[in-house]
């Protein structure tokens, strides 16, 4: 009963916390951000007061739940567990562990000193929730929108509007690699031993862990009734059930209600333990099944990925001749070496983001425009940045600064967004098509949405010359990027952005 | 376009007996015609054509007109070479023609009486003169007429021009050229362009030898753009064999009201009276408008359903071009094998436009320069554009819109939701971001080389003004 409540709970969670990282319309961030929002690091990075209060207080009242039901890691984790219990074709496949707690509250001193000291790497490593959106966002994405785009191909068959084509492109390869290996670690850990991961690495579990030590309701073992026939013991998948000894450790116990499922003679109540005995018991675990096959997907996604991958290449255009029609190549552009990285309006400026970002890409998998991506710098590694190459930060969308659960970018509206400045302009004279192939060209002061570019002559004193080159007003620009996005000259823009390492209003 | 409807006729005429086949092939057919009356902003007007219609293609009736000149039976329907199919490469790597399907069109086109097949040095990418020829070279020399044109745009020196000359010999596989053009007059520095063209090198000197020597048959010109090279060319004191005009109802007598081109087009009803006058065969051009003429806006459509129900918009825009008697051929740029079908339904044989149509078709044209077209055929003549851009995708995205009626007029529109998804969307299937109008540059390298005289630039920001509006919600 307990067990099948906490599998519909966390099937729930886990497919909608999910599909944040999954959905590019923006329609289910409008009904379910919230979701990332009650994810505990976030929480802390946001310094959100009530959020941490109502985590501490569910885990005093009724144990890790909040492992087995809201971090989507651990449901992760659960769905590979699962699945290698099917596959081996083994029940009662666990035993008892000792803990190893020095590596535990370890890690969580670490943590702790990295939060405070603010090494970002660290922290956004660790953060399961994060690490889970990396994996949603490096595997289950790119198959999503890459099933979106075959539902459009088809719609566009049948001339049907109801799906779009979106691109779908790696952000960033550090990121990539990270959330593989994590992928990797987590699976491989999940596959053989249940959760080890969330009971020798995982910080959030430490601290969990510790706070539940304490908890109001706890597994207890009616040792009356316990037959030592240890099902509990080899269905738990947190490893913490010790039927030598009759002891449960409530501190690496995630409440997933597998023993009581498990035990054939009722014999482990979900009470208030001093109502029972005061001995801690347990007794016997019949694991049952989790319903969650969602992970399944993901070694042949991966292959189906980049196969997918090598196939969608950009179309690139062809031929030189002399006759009429065809399409000239485009070349790629290539990124800026910014001296300031860029980060969205909301951010408030580079240090904000700094501080406060977990990681997550859930901001990287939302933005419409393919602006977001990872950095690949190691102080901020994988918090988002900025770039033009692939779009520019339309002035109508604030879809980042709504997502964001960790308050590194702050909700803000399309009015507040047309007067943050978060950059401002560079502009290379010698790259210029105006002076490269002697044409005239306005796309950057045509797009400029603030008016901060304007066109004067290229050579005042040469009459002959009635071509015109942009110059920049630092004062007016937002740093929105239209101008570096659709500068034609390739691969490098003449116009790029510099980020402002504090935005300021413009 | 449409070309469902003789067919239906066809099927209805022979219905005295229906067995369930034929019923369903009837039902079929008919509800292909209804659909294919409802366009959309669609990528491409690729209608589907069903049910054992090729048989009913007539072989034996289609119209001919005679060249005074030199007694050549020519078929009214011309095929213009210009869009011949493409394909990917096999490796992968870039587009070539299509050539199994270049020879099934040109195959299929003699065999039911079409004979006249006009292309160019630069046509499709500088492809279509080789596959022209190869698909030709299958069939008698004596069955089909071949035009080709001396198109020295780019470079009019008179030793590129008389190797353009010979190389269009080499690659169409033939050693007499039945009609050879002075490819697009008028265009450029008017005059000053034509002279730099053909006089100045003596390529119109050397033209003439060569059909005294017997290798051009007819010698003539294409015309877009500035009157005045139309009167200098014509008054020459050079016996023209034929001239290539741009005929159409939009074109006959309001070529000049449309809006956003640079120089106006001339008047076909003008152009047209001066041939006839100088006893010079008319080859019509542009019948269509590149397609536009075939997706007219629906309430047009209903006008012409009006008075003849079953008839498509493209039937009477070739009912149109070929009713003057002074009318040799009308050139039409088939892709697909419905297209052509239907147009050589149209004019096997073709029905002259009575009084009454006429008027329907004042009336068409009224609406059709009332409404948001941008005068652009697709014709690629613009292409590549130096900075990637597609200019005539872009354009046709647009026009496929102001024909289904998509283009609001503001933000209050009923429609406004759904028009607004479906221009969106349409915009990225038909061009990709990289080579859509915001990216336009405004060089104006383009300009010069359209023979509509678009001001594409300017046409370039109206399409990414309204794409804006409509992406960033604003209202207007």
């Amino acid at each position: 009963m307990l067990k099948n409540f906490r599998l519909i709970a966390a099937a729930l969670f886990f497919l909608l916390t999910t599909l944040l990282f999954l959905d590019f319309t923006g329609v289910i961030h409008q009904w379910f951000g919230w979701l990332a929002k009650i994810q505990l690091i976030p929480a802390l990075l946001a310094t959100n007061v009530i959020m941490i209060t109502a985590i501490v207080i569910l885990t005093l009242f009724f144990g890790r739940i909040y492992c087995s039901v809201i971090c989507p890691l651990g449901v992760l984790q659960d769905g590979v567990s699962h699945l290698a219990g099917r596959i081996k074709g083994k029940k009662n496949r666990f035993r008892f562990v000792p803990a190893k707690s020095w590596l535990r509250y370890g890690i969580l001193v670490l943590f702790f000193i990295a939060f405070v000291a603010e090494v970002s790497v660290f922290v956004s490593v660790l953060d399961p929730y994060a690490a889970y959106g990396r994996v949603a966002s490096n595997f289950f994405s790119p198959l999503y929108r890459q099933g979106n785009n075959l539902l459009a191909f088809f719609a566009e068959k049948i001339d049907s509007y109801s799906f779009y084509s979106t691109e779908v492109w790696i952000k960033g390869w550090i990121t990539f690699g990270v959330a593989v290996i994590t992928l990797f670690t987590v699976g491989f850990l999940a596959w053989y031993n249940g959760r080890t991961y969330c009971n020798t690495i995982c910080p959030v579990g430490a601290f969990l862990g510790f706070l539940s030590r304490f908890a109001l309701l706890k597994l207890t073992v009616n040792r009356e009734k316990c037959t030592e026939c240890r099902r509990c013991e080899r269905n738990c998948k947190a490893s913490c059930i010790n039927v030598s000894t009759m002891n449960i450790d409530h501190s690496r116990c995630v409440g997933c209600f597998n023993c009581t499922k498990a035990c054939q003679s009722d014999a482990i109540q979900y009470t208030f333990p001093k109502a029972a005995d005061k001995n801690q018991n347990t007794d016997k675990n019949i694991p049952v099944t989790i319903k969650n096959n969602l992970n399944s997907l993901s070694r042949r996604g991966i292959i189906f990925l980049l196969v997918t991958l090598f196939f969608t290449k950009t179309l690139k255009a062809q031929q030189k001749l002399q006759g009429d029609g065809g399409l000239a190549t485009i070349e790629d552009k290539k990124i800026p070496n910014r001296k300031t990285p860029i980060v969205p309006p909301g951010a408030l400026g580079v240090k904000n983001m700094k501080t406060h970002c977990t990681a997550c890409q859930l901001c990287v998998s939302a933005c419409p425009n393919n602006v977001l991506r990872p950095s690949e710098k190691l102080a901020t590694l994988m918090q988002p940045e900025m770039s033009f190459e692939r779009g520019y930060c339309r002035l109508e969308c604030t879809e980042c600064s709504q997502v964001c659960p960790a308050g590194a970018i702050k909700p803000i509206t399309r009015a507040e967004k047309t007067a943050i400045s978060i950059g401002s302009p560079v502009f290379i004279k010698e790259k210029c098509i105006v002076n490269i192939d002697k044409i005239q060209c306005n796309v950057c002061e045509r797009h400029c949405p603030t008016g901060a570019i304007t066109r004067v002559d290229s050579e005042p004193n040469n009459k002959n010359n009635t071509l015109k080159i942009p110059v920049v007003n630092k004062e007016l620009c937002i740093g929105c990027g239209a101008c570096e996005h659709l500068c034609p000259a390739r691969p490098f823009s003449a116009i790029y952005i510099e980020g402002n390492l504090r935005h300021h209003s413009s | 376009m449409e070309n469902n409807n003789n067919n239906n006729n066809n099927n209805n005429n022979n219905k005295n007996e229906i067995s369930r086949r034929n019923f369903f092939k009837i039902a079929g057919t008919t509800a292909v015609g209804t659909t294919a009356a409802i366009y959309g902003c669609k990528p491409d007007n690729k209608s589907s054509m069903t049910g054992g219609s090729a048989d009913e293609v007539p072989t034996d009736k289609m119209t001919y007109r005679i060249n005074p000149n030199t007694g050549d039976k020519v078929s009214l329907l011309g095929y213009g070479c210009m869009r011949w199919p493409l394909r990917q490469k096999a490796d992968g790597n870039g587009e070539e023609i299509d050539q199994d399907a270049v020879n099934e069109l040109v195959d299929y086109a003699i065999a039911h009486g079409v004979n006249y097949f006009d292309t160019s040095p630069v046509y499709v990418r500088g492809w279509s003169e080789t596959a022209t020829g190869i698909a030709l070279k299958r069939h008698p020399r004596d069955k089909f007429f071949i035009a080709t044109k001396m198109s020295n745009f780019s470079d009019p020196s008179r030793q590129a021009s008389i190797d353009m000359y010979n190389n269009s010999f080499k690659v169409l596989q033939v050693d007499y050229c039945d009609y050879y053009l002075m490819h697009n007059i008028g265009p450029g520095e008017g005059i000053a362009t034509f002279r730099k063209r053909f006089i100045d090198n003596g390529i119109l000197d050397f033209l003439i030898e060569e059909r005294k020597a017997g290798r051009i048959r007819n010698l003539g010109w294409s015309f877009h753009g500035d009157v005045k090279v139309f009167d200098y060319v014509l008054a020459m004191d050079v016996k023209w064999d034929f001239c290539q005009i741009q005929l159409n109802y939009q074109d006959w007598q309001h070529a000049n009201s449309v809006k956003n081109v640079r120089v106006k087009n001339v008047n076909a009803e003008y152009l047209y009276g001066e041939l006839v006058k100088h006893k010079v065969p008319a080859v019509v051009m542009e019948p269509l408008l590149g397609g536009r003429l075939a997706r007219i806006p629906s309430q047009a459509l209903s006008l012409m359903r009006e008075v003849r129900p079953e008839s498509s918009a493209a039937q009477w825009a070739f009912r149109y071009a070929g009713t003057p008697e002074n009318v040799l051929t009308s050139l039409s740029g088939m892709v697909y094998i419905e297209h052509l079908q239907e147009n050589i339904r149209t004019h096997a044989p073709l029905v002259p436009l009575n009084e009454q149509e006429y008027k329907t078709l004042d009336k068409v044209t009224e609406i059709l320069i009332d409404s948001d077209y941008i005068q652009c055929t697709e014709c690629q003549y613009c292409m590549p554009c130096p900075y990637g851009l597609d200019i005539p995708g872009t354009f046709g995205h647009y026009n496929r819109c102001v024909s289904a009626g998509k283009i609001l007029k503001n933000a209050n529109d009923e429609n406004y939701k759904k028009a607004r998804r479906e221009f969106l969307i349409g915009y990225d299937r038909s061009v990709p971001k990289l080579r859509q109008a915001n990216h336009c540059t405004n060089c104006n390298k383009c300009e010069p080389k359209c023979p509509q005289r678009v001001e594409i630039a300017n046409e370039m920001q109206r399409v990414d003004l309204y794409a804006e509006r409509l992406k960033q919600n604003l209202d207007f």
